[in-house]
């Protein structure tokens, strides 16, 4: 909120510098958020005379001027200057830009400039080119004796401090000036200036207003005035407007507009010429509709308070008033509503208009429900100042809800939770001079403009906070005794090895959004949970997978020039049944640059990504050596270069693979990506049942025995069965059977391949005797025989 | 003298030592050797002559013939060590190669700034006694908002652009995420029930509610994890991630909430001279409530926390609202405590030296390898819980 520092004066009596009253404000929780001097604007614009005007040679609009800037100007000589104001003529006094001063309409420094052939050595300036106003029909007239080379805005007064104040949304008394001037005199800035708000004795009837809307309008007062004449507003009250922003519209319209900035009191004036019959606040009807003061039409529904005649709709209660009944020039009959509205309802039919207003902003939080009679008067009485007219009497339909609860308080919160001793009677000093009623057994009662205090808390905040939120002194939090326990879950842990894991591995760890768009979503199975106000189709639907994302990043640090990208994420995937901690790999371009040893550069292939799968795996802590390779790993992969890695038939530990071509297409990826999906959560947990220790280790008393097996096997037979149906041949013998070897072409036979096992034997008390090595290797070719081995001749 | 002449074991010595001395092959030196040493080498001769003699001449000859010998016998030991390794220096200077040749073409990885710093958070936070929590990032209504007294019309709603889902349409199942028996959040019972309004949370604050309502205090947690607001421009994502601070227990008061966020960053930013300015603000979950500026110090013409030159707004705190104690089921008049809020992606923009959020999820290869952590950096309270650049 804005407010200039002459206006906060107006309810502060203080000798305090601004400095202090800045940096008070923000101590006590009214962030000031920039104090803005007016003048500094208009640095570069002075006072200055026209001393003659000639046409100019070349244009009919344009003048030649000449004008004393100044003694400081061109040596006290003549300054020629060109322009194009109809009013420009000798012993005019006006404004006068220098060169290298910054226009404040346009932001154009001025510079000196041949304009038609004519030299011009600053600017004559208007009203609107200063933003002091919309007048462009000539540039501004000041007074005869205003003093010539003297800054503008000295002379104009335009040197009052504006400062803005970020208001906290539980502070609705504080969208008002006065609210603002409270809290600094309870801070010890100065006292609060006495409030006149006599009531405006008025002739007859109040308005015809009443309310049949108890729980929307509460209460609504209302106040006439006949035989105005709606003309400028003061100037002082122009000026105060027109230095936090607004705009000056009519003395009517801006009294209102003052008077919410000043008191947070939002205040209606109708025209009652163009009302028919009585003003009521009640519930609209399904299918109303109003033109509101903004030129923008809004559907009414049957929730939303409205102030209506006997014809139709003129006013969005507290938040926005109607066209229709608006005043103009023309109006000579006022009626001046002040209501009370609910806060609840309020914002309701804020939020489904999605219309903002200074009035709406004041009511949402909670005006000051014992002001109406005040604020009523207030606004008749400056209604009279400005325009004439007489009072008529105030009509007070329904009560505003003035009950405030009372709390009981010990003041010894202040140090049990507000961790700050401020003696009892500070305590009751502070509270007093907020407004809250303290009684002698500490029950304490808010005032009426405080709706957010509602408990001790609150009340803790308010001393701590006045009495400086600085003082404050920090406590240790005590530290458990005993030995340091991790406080990392296993989860956790899980997630930070394998994180580092990958990172050793040389992947790069990206974060990505966790909203993806719906076709990226689609390819991959498609999404459970879709937002429903995205803030962009391309984050529109969370993702199943996190390997759309990855594919995205992959593809654009190609596109940038990446040679070999390998990208991790360890994030979640968010399903129908839950959200699921997930490690994505997604391997693109080179697998390896050019090498002078290697060779040319390789793409990565499926194998790659079950490399990175297993390892991470490993370092997460899954029993790898376990784990069964299984089919079905999804739509992202290649369907027979891929796979899922399983703990048992249905927990799958995690899927890998060569990325499908038509993913790779979709995502703008060359040939050559391969991808996986490690599972984290479904990893089990580590037992450790016994503690650190693990079990002893005998080491073998003899070496192992290697043997080497070539298999001539179907090509469908896979590595895993083979080695699987040799290590069972002899589970006792057999410690290890690995493939090393396959060869398919020369030499087999069309739909077989050859397949070479490494068998580790270990011998146990003593060593094996040919007849049992001779027995041994009989059994594995059995077994292998079982899967459609042969043994190679 | 003719050498096949000389019979005195001196001659012989110093004729074959020179010979010796002058092969300049293992092939030459072998020739001595069996000119000296063969059958019917010299030096074998002479010895063989020893037989001959009578233990008289035997005692005056012998010691010069075996002396001969022995001498003879180690220089070409010594000759031939030396034209070996002459020989093997010669190979290997033939065998050089250029060692400048590159290697290890892949470029280490990266760990993400954010995934260092809340490490180094959870490191620093675990000698204070706090466990890590976590909590669903698709949130029901009444944990992101209600149960922190922020009720449907309250303001402080408009305050923060909330992500609303849309209502589950269908058991999508994501075509290849396996179901499981382990882990993520479907065990909640609340995500069940397909009624309440669901958002993506728009705080950490809602980890607070389900531990309040899962574990019994004392408590101290940090909650970590990604937050989602509809913002975007040059400081603002739409998706970003904070920490949750949550301590309850009997006397906690803003005084350590104080001295917990000096501790905290005192540690993550390894400096002694970070200084706090606590501010009265609003929080519907917190009362008292304050935001929380830190100092920093123009330093280079960089703002570098620490002193109190100026201030920037750091994080939001206060004391756990009584309601939202009640509203986990607690006794307000028993337990107190505090909680506090920060950005995770601010704190190691401002501490790794980062002006803009964006490239955080980018994944920008360039930016990651220059941005982020090697994989051994792990934070440890014995080695420091900050990575040097």
């Amino acid at each position: 909120m804005k407010f200039t520092l002459s206006w906060l004066k107006d309810h502060l009596d203080t000798e305090a510098s601004l400095d202090a009253i800045v940096d008070a404000l923000t101590r006590a929780g009214l962030e000031v958020e920039g104090v803005e001097d007016p003048g500094a604007r208009l640095a570069g614009f002075r006072v200055a005379r026209v001393l003659s005007a000639e046409r100019h040679p070349q244009a009919d609009k344009l003048q030649v001027l000449s004008v004393d800037a100044g003694a400081d100007v061109n040596g006290g000589g003549p300054v020629q200057v060109v322009c194009g104001a109809p009013n420009a003529r000798a012993g005019l006094v006006g404004v006068f830009g220098l060169p290298g001063a910054t226009v404040p309409a346009n932001g154009m420094v001025l510079r000196v400039a041949a304009i038609r052939g004519v030299e011009s050595n600053g600017m004559m300036c208007s009203t609107r080119e200063l933003e002091l106003g919309d007048d462009h029909d000539g540039i501004i007239e000041l007074a005869a004796d205003a003093p010539v080379g003297a800054a503008f805005a000295d002379h104009a007064g335009l040197t009052d401090a504006v400062i803005d104040v970020s208001v906290l949304p539980n502070r609705p008394d504080c969208m008002g000036v006065r609210g603002i001037a409270r809290d600094l005199a309870a801070l010890g800035l100065g006292t609060l200036k006495p409030l006149a708000a006599e009531p405006v004795a008025g002739e007859g009837a109040g308005p015809d207003v009443r309310t049949d809307d108890p729980a929307g309008c509460p209460a609504f007062y209302a106040q006439g005035v006949t035989g105005v004449s709606n003309g400028a507003a003061p100037d002082w009250m122009a000026r105060r407007l027109r230095a936090i922003g607004q705009k000056p519209i009519s003395a009517l319209v801006d009294i209102t507009n003052y008077l919410t900035i000043d008191l947070g009191r939002p205040l209606h004036v109708y025209d009652k010429a163009k009302l028919t019959g009585g003003l009521v606040a009640r519930k609209a009807t399904a299918g109303e509709q109003v033109l509101a003061l903004n030129g923008r039409t809004y559907a009414l529904a049957e929730t939303m308070t409205v102030i209506a005649d006997d014809a139709q709709v003129h006013d969005i209660g507290g938040i926005m008033g109607g066209e229709h009944s608006g005043v103009s020039d023309a109006t000579t009959d006022v009626v001046i509503e002040c209501a009370y509205f609910d806060p609840d309802s309020i914002a309701r039919t804020g939020q489904k208009l999605q219309l903002t207003s200074d009035a709406r902003s004041r009511f949402e939080r909670g005006v000051d429900p014992a002001f109406l009679d005040a604020g009523l008067a207030i606004a008749t009485r400056m209604v009279i100042e400005a325009c004439g007219g007489a009072a008529t009497g105030v009509t007070r339909a329904g009560k505003p809800p003035l009950a405030m609860r009372s709390h009981a308080y010990d003041p010894a919160l202040a140090e049990t939770l507000g961790g700050l001793a401020i003696p009892a009677a500070r305590q009751r000093a502070i509270l007093e001079s907020l407004g809250f009623a303290v009684a002698d057994d500490w029950r304490v009662t808010p005032p009426t403009w405080r709706p957010d205090v509602d408990g001790p808390a609150d009340l803790v905040e308010e001393v701590i906070r006045i009495e400086g939120i600085e003082k404050v002194a920090p406590v240790p939090l005590p530290r458990d005794p005993g030995v340091a326990r991790p406080t990392a879950t296993p989860l956790q842990k899980l997630e930070r090895r394998a994180r580092r894991a990958a990172a050793a591995r040389g992947l790069d760890e990206a974060v990505t959004w966790s909203f993806i768009n719906a076709r990226d979503a689609a390819l991959m199975g498609g999404a459970a949970w879709t937002v429903a106000n995205p803030i962009s189709e391309e984050l529109k639907v969370m993702r199943p997978s996190l390997l759309p994302g990855l594919l995205s990043a992959a593809a654009r640090n190609l596109r940038q020039g990446a040679d070999g990208v390998r990208l991790f994420e360890l994030g979640r995937r968010y399903l129908a049944e839950g959200e699921r901690v997930t490690l994505g790999v997604v391997l693109a371009g080179d697998r390896r640059p050019r090498d002078w040893r290697e060779g040319k550069s390789a793409g990565f292939d499926a194998y790659d990504a079950k490399a990175e799968a297993l390892a991470l795996l490993a370092a997460a802590g899954a029993p790898v050596e376990n784990l069964a390779v299984m089919g079905e790993a999804g739509a992202a992969f290649h369907p027979g270069r891929s796979g899922t890695l399983r703990l048992g038939p249905k927990t799958v530990l995690a899927a890998f693979g060569a990325l499908h071509p038509g993913i790779a297409r979709a995502f703008d990826l060359p040939a050559g990506v391969a991808a996986a999906e490690v599972y984290l959560d479904a990893i089990p947990a580590r037992r450790g049942k016994d503690g650190f220790a693990r079990a002893p280790y005998a080491p073998p008393a003899l070496q192992p025995v290697r043997r080497d097996f070539a298999f001539v096997v179907p090509t469908d037979v896979t590595a895993e069965a083979l080695t699987r149906a040799v290590k069972g041949a002899d589970k006792a013998a057999i410690v290890r059977a690995r493939v090393f070897d396959v060869f398919t072409g020369a030499g087999v036979e069309e739909g077989r391949k050859s397949v070479a096992v490494e068998v580790v034997l270990q011998p146990g008390e003593k060593s094996f005797t040919e007849a049992e090595l001779k027995a041994i290797a009989d059994k594995v070719i059995a077994a292998a025989a079982k899967q459609g081995a042969v043994l190679r001749g | 003298m003719d050498p096949d002449t000389m019979t005195d074991p001196a001659d012989i010595s110093k004729h074959l030592l020179a010979a010796t001395e002058a092969a300049a092959s293992l092939d030459a030196l072998e020739v001595v050797r069996v000119e000296a040493l063969g059958k019917q080498g010299r030096v074998t001769q002479l010895l063989k002559t020893l037989g001959g003699m009578s233990p008289e001449e035997r005692l005056a000859n012998g010691p010069a013939i075996h002396a001969l010998r022995e001498a003879v016998t180690a220089a070409i030991a010594a000759r031939k060590a030396h034209l070996e390794q002459v020989a093997l220096d010669a190979q290997l200077a033939s065998e050089a190669l250029d060692m400048t040749l590159p290697v290890d073409a892949v470029a280490p990885g990266t760990i993400h700034p954010v995934s260092q710093v809340m490490d180094e958070m959870a490191e620093i936070f675990a000698d204070l006694g706090f466990a890590v929590a976590t909590g669903p990032e698709i949130e029901d209504d009444w944990h992101n908002f209600s149960a922190l007294n922020i009720p449907e019309t309250h303001p402080a709603r408009a305050m923060q652009d909330t992500f609303y889902l849309e209502p589950k349409a269908k058991a999508a199942g994501d075509g290849q995420g396996p179901s499981s028996d382990g882990g993520g959040f479907a065990a909640d019972a609340d995500r069940a029930k397909p009624e309440p309004p669901m958002v993506l949370r728009t705080h950490t604050s809602p980890v607070q509610i389900r531990t309040m309502l899962a574990q019994k205090p004392p408590i101290r947690i940090i909650a970590p994890g990604r937050v989602y607001r509809s913002d975007w421009d040059a400081t603002h994502t739409p998706m970003f991630h904070q920490i949750e601070g949550l301590v309850i227990d009997k006397g906690i008061t803003l005084g350590h909430l104080k001295w917990t966020l000096e501790t905290f960053l005192k540690a993550f930013f390894e400096r002694d001279d970070i200084v706090l300015r606590l501010r009265p603000s609003y929080f519907p979950f917190t009362e008292p409530s304050a935001e929380v500026d830190v100092g920093w110090t123009m330093v280079d013409g960089r703002k570098r926390l620490g002193g109190s030159e100026g201030w920037m707004e750091l994080l939001g705190s206060g004391m756990v609202h009584p309601r939202v104690i009640a509203a986990c089921g607690l006794d307000p008049a028993e337990w107190q405590g505090f909680a506090f809020g920060v950005g995770v992606d601010r704190l190691a923009m401002l501490k790794y030296g980062m002006d803009d959020l964006r490239p955080f999820f980018e994944a920008d290869v360039r930016w990651l390898k220059h941005h982020g952590f090697s994989a051994l950096d792990v934070p440890t309270l014995s080695g420091g819980v900050g990575a040097s650049a």
